[in-house]
């Protein structure tokens, strides 16, 4: 074990499975010589030169549609977008190709790519850079989406979304990479998808999130513990697609109240599609409706003051965690 | 399915080689394997879209044959004579239209995602000029894993103003600068994107010129003359094949079907348009062609029909006594399963 920053693990997974299998190339915006914005692949044209570190044009579609035709033929690409916000440009190309080659064409093909970049909210970048897409990833069949919320997630399963065999949406949050944690040295060590993780253990609420509030989540259990002596049970989804709620399910049997933490807009998001489940599945357990924090339902405004009204803090969820509990 | 010989060397457009022969068997083959398609689908054996080929198979076989084995070819949603060219097996290429088991894609594609990987086939898409930029990725693969295989890209006008359409020929003309992108890029230019003519679609009308400005050089060739298309395919697959760098033809071609099946008054173009471009029928231009050449006769060519009716007729008859999927196939190949 080793403590290392989230974005180091990032680059880390990418360079031991670039020094394992030939196969793999990275490519995207800015990259290579100028080593990327958030300097995730600092050093990385250097070691391995520009035939598997390609600088690309701001060309998000042709970046991700590249990348699907290279993992037909055996590559192994990671497409890196400078942020999530931009990918939508490349919609197409992860829709309705990467997530269905496989199945329109029989089964014929592999697609072992992977898209990754940082979402959410940053410090005042505005409407169009400050958006997150898991619940819109999510949606589709094809597609594996995870939002690994560590340092040791971030590197785990970057490798089994590397070493795997469909495309993976990767989503980072740019807040979280300075964040340090302890990662495992061992080359092969790899974390599957589809395994929610308890990374609190608690009698009292369930709360369920995943990324960058998995982390807020946390610091609101430990303030509440000390405080107020309420126990939360934190449960880390980590994957969107395949999305793991048995721990989730488990969880609720023993503390019969829940709330979902996510960072964006309410409407057709994650969190309703978790507590929808969590209804179909864990009714007779629950001695509450299930509660959703989210960020209001507007565009992500510039003005510091009312981006921080947009987004959920330690208040938003210690308050839910208070109203499943009848103590609001 | 009559099978062209893989070539090593340029077949000389003078002389009577005998797979001239072959290639006019090939596209009559192709004209009437489409016309089944279309009876089938009137009679509601076809479900979906349909899009016919007919009209244009002097772009597919011209090309396809003067590649070879290991070459991978990218198509749209007017792709059965694509797969049939490759040598897809035409039953089971007519058993996917009809959304059998049997099929191609296994009944999960249909008409428009027509696949077989084993004879190059990796795709018909239907999103028009969606697989510009995987066909520009497959062949830098190909280069990047050093073999000499070349990538085959068909695309209609239509796909030309789509933005995948231009990041791909950007990408493709910077990676073949560094000898990193073989692949062959055809324009099936029919005239029309769907239903809107290419001076209503393309605000510079010379479509090749659209392709050059992306450092890729383009040659416009008669569509509806074999010999024009796989002459210069064979000149120009050799030179892709040696530098690793893009290039593309403009097939100057015309559809005789409708855009698609429900496509029937086709307000777009008149009778006499159609009626016009039919005089310039590709297997016309070559069975009058090979006549001169070979001493063809009106005789060997009703044989190469009835021949290519009978073959056609065992596919319709193994696509309707073909099994559908059995149920649990909704489930995979969704993703993989380890």
């Amino acid at each position: 074990m080793a403590e290392k920053s989230y974005r180091d693990a990032i680059r880390d997974a990418m360079m031991e499975e670039m020094d394992r299998d030939p196969n793999v190339l990275i490519m995207g915006e800015d990259i290579g010589v100028y080593e990327g914005t958030f300097r995730i692949t600092a050093g990385m044209l250097k070691k391995y030169g520009p035939k598997r570190v390609i600088d690309t044009p701001i060309a998000e579609a042709g970046m991700a549609g590249t990348a699907v035709g290279m993992a037909m033929l055996g590559l192994r690409p990671i497409v890196e977008m400078m942020t999530m916000n931009f990918a939508i440009v490349a919609a197409d190309q992860i829709l309705n190709h990467a997530a269905k080659v496989r199945y329109f064409s029989g089964g014929q093909v592999d697609v072992p790519m992977v898209i990754r970049g940082p979402q959410g909210a940053g410090v005042q970048l505005s409407a169009q850079h400050s958006q997150t897409f898991e619940a819109f990833y999510g949606h589709f069949p094809g597609l594996a989406v995870v939002a690994p919320a560590t340092p040791a997630d971030a590197k785990g399963m970057l490798k089994t979304a590397i070493r795997g065999k469909d495309p993976v949406i990767f989503l980072e949050s740019a807040a979280l990479y300075g964040m340090k944690g302890e990662v495992p040295d061992d080359p092969d060590f790899t974390v599957p998808f589809g395994k929610s993780r308890v990374a609190r253990e608690g009698s009292d609420v369930t709360v369920v999130s995943y990324g960058r509030m998995l982390q807020l989540s946390l610091i609101v259990a430990d303030k509440l513990s000390k405080d107020e002596g309420i126990e939360a049970e934190v449960i880390d989804l980590r994957s969107m697609r395949p999305l793991d709620l048995d721990p989730v399910y488990e969880s609720v049997a023993k503390t019969h109240r829940a709330i979902v933490v996510q960072e964006q807009w309410k409407p057709f998001g994650a969190a309703a599609e978790i507590s929808a489940s969590i209804m179909e599945n864990a009714f007779d357990d629950l001695d509450a409706p299930v509660e959703r924090v989210t960020g209001e339902d507007v565009p992500m405004p510039y003005a510091r003051n009312l981006e921080l009204l947009a987004t959920p803090n330690e208040s938003h969820v210690a308050e839910a965690i208070k109203k499943v509990m009848y103590r609001a | 399915m009559p099978e062209v010989k893989e070539q090593t060397a340029t077949i000389d457009a003078a002389a009577c080689a005998p797979e001239w022969k072959e290639i006019l068997r090939q596209m009559i083959f192709i004209r009437r394997f489409e016309e089944a398609t279309e009876r089938e689908f009137r009679k509601g054996k076809i479900g979906g879209y349909l899009h016919v080929y007919s009209g244009q198979e002097a772009v597919a076989s011209g090309v396809l044959t003067a590649i070879r084995k290991g070459d991978i070819v990218f198509s749209g949603y007017r792709d059965h004579a694509h797969a049939l060219a490759l040598g897809a097996e035409p039953r089971r290429v007519m058993a996917e239209l009809f959304g059998k088991g049997t099929g191609v894609s296994k009944g999960k594609g249909g008409s428009m995602h027509l696949f077989d990987v084993e004879h190059g086939f990796y795709g018909g898409y239907g999103i028009v000029g969606g697989h510009l930029t995987l066909a520009t990725g497959a062949a830098y693969a190909l280069r990047y894993q050093q073999t000499d295989r070349i990538a085959v890209c068909y695309f209609g006008d239509g796909a030309m103003n789509i933005g995948s359409f231009h990041e791909a020929l950007n990408m493709a003309g910077l990676w073949g600068k560094q000898g990193l992108c073989p692949m062959l890029l055809i324009i099936e230019n029919n005239g029309y994107a769907m239903g809107t003519s290419v001076d209503r679609h393309s605000a510079l009308t010379d479509l090749a010129a659209r392709v050059r400005a992306y450092n890729i050089p383009a040659e416009k060739i008669d569509g509806q003359d074999v010999f024009a298309i796989r002459g210069a395919a064979d000149r120009i697959v050799r030179q892709i094949r040696e530098t690793g760098t893009p290039y593309c033809i403009e097939a100057i071609t015309y559809r005789f079907s409708g855009h698609g099946a429900a496509d029937i008054l086709q307000p777009y173009r008149s009778k006499d348009e159609v009626e016009q471009h039919k005089h310039r029928d590709p297997i016309l231009i070559m069975r009058n062609r090979l006549a001169e050449m070979c001493a063809i006769t009106d005789d060997d060519v009703k044989k190469m029909d009835e021949e290519a009716n009978a073959e056609v007729a065992k596919a319709v008859q193994f696509a309707e006594e073909s099994e559908q999927p059995e149920a649990s196939e909704l489930f995979t190949d969704v993703v993989s399963n380890g």
